[in-house]
């Protein structure tokens, strides 16, 4: 091969396009640039092979699963495991019968506690990396910034079944440090890890320990975009640096602050479980189970995996909902969307 | 930033106070791992009696020899580095040349095959048709089940390739007036131009190997293949109910939390290595991965 057949490649085709059929011009292309498509083959297999082949399986969403038929010989049953999750009768619709029925209350409550923990740590949670930017940005000191960025980042590096096993440390009733300082201020102590109330302040007040550091980068990035020569006509003016943050700062990051909380929204119900699996315990799953977890047990431990596949696409087919709104209400009041 | 040096009378305390809640907010999260350090340390009466606040009590390093004398502590290590350089490894070897191809102007489908990638981003099939595929696969209880079954991932495929599209073409063409093809090209000038690229994305894979525990939790049923991750969830899920292990541990020099304590500390000690290389290349990386199509 010349480097003048690299070269047209690229460029225009010089010669008319209807002197050639687009067979004739297919196969030109391939034989001079099949080596990216030699490339990009592995990519796409890999994808097909485990993300849009198990898409292929969520039908059984809407069969009656067998291990030994397959997932293509199982029979189909429609909306059943729907109607028997959230226990809401189609057939009745129209008849004397009640269509609404008790639904699994396991699978409610995990939807339930899902929706809770979410809403909880997007209202606690998402202000606070933002904060955290603000407050990095009035440093002054250099290195004092960088030391204590270094250490915010790294919890987020940290495995969640190590952090998991941190907490469980530190709320441990005897050994743990919170109730030895529970101890010295005249308290009982307290089994935070068995006491359904305590679970979800522990695991969201964990997450935002985690992440709400790393998180920040976004928005340090988004500040260091805006223009200096904005707070330096600020400063002419007088302006404080409290004024400057409110005035200039927040107002440019906006955009990337509304971006964040679409993304946020749509990512909304995937509550970190794998901690979760590690932190809760029968006695908490009353406010602990979430949808993922209960996934877990009902299809992977105990093998109802038809019915399982119909809950995590209930849980799917949710947060689309969730971000294709949040994407619509930000894209008419805002004009700024992520597509 | 310019604005550095441009503060008045009226910004001193706003600064100050500014400084001493970051310092609030960093002690906080550096002191759980403190902590953690110091019950690693201490003796299982002490850790038993709650007497550990920041420094060893009792120092002791007994929880360490439980630990290092465990074979499936090991056994486990092992397999997480197993995990770790191999995933790694193999999800290069799908990245760099499809990050390639896709950043290339000429690719027929270019929009389709990005379309491809980038909705995997957005929506996946969930736990139960995934672990069902990976058993119709037969990559059950497989070292390399793991390994494959997570090479690619959509982030770090449009990161690279966001990276390669920024590289000007004026780079290659020097090279293929030589002649050089594709394969030539990636590896002679692109490679050599996107290290810091491609070192962003290894150190991202890597981290995400050495810390996943829910598909090895569930696609390995063998001990022996059992990464350090599911090692610690096993030990943190039976140590405290095993009447053998708490009968010895009164007055004992190690206890089940001395021994977690431990476990948390080795497996901490290779990311806390390796976290200058990530820091150097990370927030930069968030950057490119952000502009999304």
């Amino acid at each position: 091969m010349t480097a003048v057949d690299n070269k047209t490649s690229s460029a225009p085709v010089k010669y008319s396009a209807q002197q050639r059929t687009r067979a004739e011009r297919i196969k030109d292309h391939m034989r001079n640039e099949w080596r990216i498509y030699a490339m990009l083959l592995p990519t796409v297999v890999w994808l097909v092979v485990f993300l849009y082949k198990p898409m292929y399986g969520l039908q059984i969403a809407f069969k009656d699963y067998s291990i030994f038929r397959g997932v293509a010989a199982s029979p189909w049953i429609g909306l059943e495991h729907f109607e028997n999750l959230i226990g809401f009768d189609w057939s009745a619709l129209g008849t004397a019968d009640p269509f609404w029925t008790n639904g699994n209350q396991q699978f409610l409550r995990a939807l339930r506690n899902t929706i809770y923990i979410s809403m909880y740590s997007l209202l606690i949670g998402f202000p606070v990396p933002i904060l955290l930017a603000l407050m990095f940005n009035e440093v002054l000191n250099q290195s004092f910034k960088r030391t204590a960025q270094t250490i915010v980042y790294l919890p987020h590096f940290i495995s969640s079944v190590i952090i998991a096993g941190i907490v469980i440390t530190t709320f441990s009733p005897s050994v743990g440090i919170v109730n030895t300082i529970l101890t010295w201020l005249g308290f009982e102590p307290i089994y935070f890890l068995t006491r359904p109330e305590w679970f979800r302040p522990i695991f969201i007040g964990t997450t935002i320990w985690q992440e709400a550091g790393f998180q920040s980068i976004v928005y340090l990035a988004a500040i260091a975009g805006v223009s200096p020569t904005l707070y330096e006509s600020a400063v002419v003016d007088g302006a404080s640096r409290w004024q400057m943050m409110w005035k200039i700062t927040i107002p440019s990051i906006l955009p990337t602050i509304i971006i964040m909380l679409i993304i946020r929204i749509g990512n909304m119900l995937e509550v970190s479980f794998e901690m979760i699996i590690v932190l809760y315990q029968p006695a908490t799953y009353e406010t602990a189970d979430v949808v993922n977890t209960f996934i877990y047990r009902q299809g992977l431990q105990s093998g109802q995996y038809d019915f399982a596949a119909a809950a995590g696409l209930f849980n799917a087919i949710v947060a689309f909902v969730l971000v294709m709104s949040a994407n619509a209400i930000s894209k008419r009041y805002s004009r700024t969307s992520l597509w | 930033m310019a604005n550095m040096n441009l503060y008045s009378r009226g910004d001193k305390t706003f600064v100050i106070i500014n400084m001493v809640l970051i310092g609030i907010f960093t002690l906080s999260t550096l002191y759980p791992f403190v902590y953690i350090t110091a019950m690693s340390f201490s003796s299982g009466f002490a850790a038993t009696a709650g007497k550990v606040v920041l420094t060893p009590v009792q120092a002791t390093a007994e929880a360490y020899n439980y630990i290092l004398s465990d074979r499936m502590f090991w056994v486990s290590y092992g397999n997480t580095f197993i995990y770790t350089i191999g995933g790694t490894l193999m999800s290069l070897a799908f990245l760099i040349p499809g990050a390639y191809a896709l950043s290339r102007p000429q690719l027929y489908g270019r929009r389709f095959w990005n379309l491809i990638v980038a909705f995997t981003m957005w929506f996946n099939a969930g736990l139960i048709p995934f672990f069902l595929n990976m058993r119709d696969l037969g990559l059950l209880d497989s070292y390399f089940g793991i390994i494959i079954g997570f090479a690619v991932n959509g982030f770090n495929l449009i990161l690279l390739r966001n990276f390669f599209e920024g590289v000007p073409s004026s780079f290659e063409e020097a090279a293929r007036m030589d002649g050089a093809n594709d394969f030539q090209v990636l590896w002679k000038v692109y490679v050599p131009l996107a290290k810091p690229a491609i070192a962003t994305v290894a150190l991202f894979c890597m981290v995400a190997r050495w810390n996943g525990f829910f598909w090895a939790m569930v696609l390995l049923q063998d001990e022996d293949k059992i990464p350090l991750q599911v090692y610690l969830r096993h030990t943190i899920a039976t140590l405290s109910d095993d009447p053998e292990f708490t009968a010895t541990q009164l007055n004992a020099s190690y206890s089940f939390e001395t021994v977690s304590a431990a476990i948390i500390v080795c497996s901490i000690i290779p990311v806390l290595i390796i976290y200058p290389f990530i820091q150097k290349y990370f927030e930069k990386g968030i950057l490119l991965g952000g502009v999304k199509e």
